[in-house]
């Protein structure tokens, strides 16, 4: 593959942005990418809103990406993948977990929460909706629900050619990995 | 092997490839992990978190003229604190390689401002090196420490937020058992006295000549030339990886890992073989500016943002008139500022002062900034560490001597007090402020990711050691009274506010009660739960911010899997519709 491609991770501060990322680059590394990503630490992990960039290819210069140059926007809640979306290429796949997560000026009422995030998304974009937290929970913990994004990132991205269980079993605590490999399943069925 | 690694990582590594023996740093956005990672080198290397930057600096500097090569890591305005050792250490020297880190935030991710630092090599005549990427992070360390000891000179390596929190792959190295230098008396070299000093800086001058001949080939500093192309581009840092995203091999560069002293002649050389030559660089005009002034032709800031960070959408707009196609979509996207985390220690303090009329409170940096946010809304000032107390004395004296009776508290949170609180903590007894100093003490340094501190009992590289309470300095350095309040028990946290309010004598207060966030604790076991059918939907809980509580289907909610049972809303709610659920 001799074009670079660009992923951005949005989501809300604590939803497990990070550790996905890490199994992400993980793979992308073991089939021989050049891959570089880039992270916002500090204020914004106090419950703001949060991104993480990875970019691979053959040979990846800039970690970050500009406005319209994200082959893939993973939004792990809804309104933030409307923040982002400017950042998506207008051919780009958006994939956009159905679950919200009210923000302080919506949690005092200054503000509602939008209604048509999905609708809007769909009208302009490839959208790929998923209700992760309800897997997560179906499968037996909450906390899954990253992976099972990852499962429909994977999907997305056409990366199937990559042992994704066995990176899982390399990346995560031996007593969370089958879990998560049901998670990683049931977002690449999703 | 190659392994992925952060810069920050990355400059760990290469500190422990270089043979370094002693390093220092103060927490801050985005060099924190430099000193984390440093612990994995503990064999080899000693690291500390100093009380503040200015300490770290010179306990490195220290550990320089003793022989090693050392260290310091700081954040951006961090060196503004460490300010005054390195303007004199540049006079005198090394002994062992110094090496002083400075992360720059362009963009004000995580920062007050956005200061460029590389004018710091400048004023302060030291040598300058930028990585852009963590490979270069890593070796470029190595050759930083040669051209310290060389030159006889402290080098400031100046990286940005995309150089620290980026991830790329990295070679890594063997590590060079440097040892140490042996340590002579030399009153002559390291005793700043002015006849010293004036023959110091006859020394430092001819120095920066030799680096600059240096700079002209060092292995830092490469041109990459590509052929059929009229554009030349000199540019360093992370703005070098923009300019080849953009450019391809549309363009030669001029990529300067070594920027202060500039290599004039290789610029001039570079320069001459192009028609239009540009010179890249992240926030000001530092390397443009000494470029016009050596009389060569280059275009800059004319065309490239002097504000905030680059990335090579910017570059390719500013330098191309290339627009990237963007789309948007319709609907409301609504703000997500940070907040405190639900049962966050401070929320019961900003709480009860957001309810306190013809009060001023003065602020500092920290999580607890988050007070001064919607719907708290309990701040009036947050300036720069330390003026919590200090910038409080001076509007309460402001307000005394102009005959108003507004009553002001100056804030700092624990790591803050130990960092620079102290010395505005002995300035409002000495000098009679009438004011309230408040320590919010919730046993860690909460902002930057929870290092520890004085008051917390354990060092960086985890031994168990003192820990300083704040109320002992206090009440050593002469409060008469230092009130210790938990800072979630709403009603005594309103009495000794009222309390501070009224008393004639000097009054400390010192909340405390844990981060929430702290690892070590245990695990909550309670949690506060809505009763639908009490709830009067009065909406007072919502006054606390805490992100657990929102109104779902026209009542008062709380989400379980955020609360932490802090009891805080409970304490607001007048109708009991707040409940406590869980062991107790
Ligand atoms: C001179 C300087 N150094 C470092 C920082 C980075 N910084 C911001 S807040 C903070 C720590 C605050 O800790 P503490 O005072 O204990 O408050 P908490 O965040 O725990 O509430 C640090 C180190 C800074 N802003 N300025
Ligand atoms: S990290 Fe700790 S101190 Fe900071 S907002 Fe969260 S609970 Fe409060
Ligand atoms: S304070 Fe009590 S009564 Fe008022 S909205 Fe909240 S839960 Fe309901
Ligand atoms: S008890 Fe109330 S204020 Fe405390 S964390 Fe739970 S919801 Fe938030």
């Amino acid at each position: 593959m001799k074009e670079t491609k660009n992923i951005l991770l949005v989501g809300v501060g604590g939803q497990g942005i990070i550790l996905v990322s890490k199994v992400l680059i993980a793979g992308l590394m073991k089939a021989g990418y050049d891959v570089k990503m880039s992270e916002v630490h500090g204020m914004a992990q106090r419950g703001g809103s949060v991104t993480t960039q990875v970019r691979f290819g053959e040979k990846v210069y800039s970690s970050i990406i500009g406005k319209g140059q994200a082959d893939l926007l993973v939004s792990f809640e809804k309104m933030e993948a409307a923040r982002w979306i400017e950042y998506l290429k207008p051919e780009g796949t958006v994939v956009v977990n159905n679950y919200e997560i009210p923000s302080m000026p919506i949690a005092t009422m200054k503000a509602e929460y939008p209604q048509n995030v999905l609708e809007a998304l769909a009208k302009e974009f490839k959208t790929v909706t998923l209700d992760a937290g309800q897997a997560a929970i179906e499968i037996g913990n909450i906390r899954t629900q990253n992976i099972v994004l990852f499962g429909a990132l994977v999907k997305a991205l056409g990366l199937n050619d990559i042992d994704w269980v066995e990176i899982l079993k390399e990346n995560l605590p031996a007593k969370m990995v089958d879990i998560n490999i049901k998670a990683f399943q049931k977002g690449m069925e999703l | 092997m190659k392994k992925l690694m952060s810069g920050n990582e990355a400059i760990a590594r290469g500190a422990y490839e270089a043979g370094v023996t002693v390093a220092a740093a103060y927490p801050g956005t985005p060099s924190t992990e430099i000193l984390e990672n440093m612990v994995d080198y503990k064999e080899h290397i000693y690291s500390e978190w100093a009380p503040n930057e200015k300490v770290a600096c010179e306990v490195a500097i220290g550990a320089s003229i003793a022989g090693s090569r050392s260290l310091a890591a700081m954040k951006h305005v961090g060196v503004n604190v460490a300010a005054d050792p390195i303007f004199t250490y540049t006079y005198l020297g090394v002994n062992g390689g110094f090496v002083l880190v400075t992360a720059d935030d362009p963009s004000m991710h995580s920062s007050q401002n956005e200061q460029d630092n590389r004018y710091y090599a400048k004023f302060a005549k030291m040598a300058l090196i930028e990585p852009s990427d963590s490979q270069e992070a890593k070796d470029f360390l190595k050759e930083a420490y040669k051209v310290s000891e060389q030159y006889d000179i402290p080098v400031l390596y100046r990286v940005t937020t995309r150089v620290c929190h980026s991830k790329s792959l990295v070679e890594l190295g063997e590590r060079e058992e440097f040892g140490f230098k042996p340590y002579v008396k030399r009153v002559d070299k390291f005793v700043a006295t002015p006849a010293n000093a004036k023959i110091a800086h006859g020394k430092l001058e001819a120095k920066l000549k030799a680096l600059e001949e240096y700079a002209n080939s060092s292995p830092l500093n490469t041109a990459e030339y590509n052929e059929n192309t009229n554009i030349g581009i000199i540019t360093a840092s992370v703005a070098y990886q923009y300019v080849k995203e953009v450019f391809g091999e549309k363009a030669s560069y001029l990529k300067l890992g070594f920027t202060y002293p500039l290599p004039m002649d290789m610029i001039r050389e570079f320069a001459s073989k192009f028609e239009t030559v540009y010179v890249v660089e992240e926030l000001e005009p530092f390397m443009e500016e000494q470029i016009k002034a050596a009389g060569i032709k280059v275009i800059g800031k004319e065309l490239i943002p002097n504000m905030y960070e680059l990335n090579p959408d910017i570059v390719a707009k500013a330098l191309l008139g290339i627009e990237t196609a963007t789309k948007t979509v319709d609907t409301d996207v609504v703000a997500r500022p940070p907040v405190l985390c639900p049962g966050c220690p401070h929320r019961g303090f900003f709480y009860t002062m957001s309810k306190k009329k013809n009060t001023v409170v003065a602020g500092d940096i920290g999580c607890y900034t988050l007070g001064g946010t919607e719907p708290l809304n309990a701040l009036d000032s947050v300036i720069c560490m330390g003026a919590g107390f200090s910038a409080a004395m001076g509007m309460a004296k402001s307000f005394e001597v102009t005959g108003r009776d507004t009553k002001v508290f100056g804030v700092v949170g624990d790591s803050t007090f130990f960092h620079s609180g102290i010395t505005g903590a002995i300035d409002i007894v000495y000098n009679k402020g009438k004011m309230v100093p408040v320590v919010l003490d919730n046993s860690i340094t909460g902002m930057t990711g929870h290092q520890e501190n004085p008051g917390t009992g354990k060092t960086l590289m985890g031994e168990d050691t003192i820990s300083l309470d704040p109320v002992d300095v206090l009440k050593a350095i002469g409060y008469k009274t230092v009130a210790v309040v938990d800072p979630c028990d709403l009603t005594a946290m309103n009495n000794v506010v009222d309390e501070a309010m009224n008393a004639t004598e000097p009054y400390a207060i010192v909340t405390k009660r844990p981060c929430v966030l702290i690892k070590t604790l245990p695990p909550f076991k309670t949690k506060c739960e809505v009763v639908s059918d009490k709830c009067k939907k009065c909406k007072m809980c919502l006054k606390v911010g805490c992100p657990a509580i929102s109104f779902k289907n026209g009542v008062s909610h709380i989400d379980q899997s955020m609360c932490v049972g802090c009891d805080v809303c409970m304490q607001v709610c007048k109708f009991d519709a707040i409940v406590k659920v869980g062991e107790q």
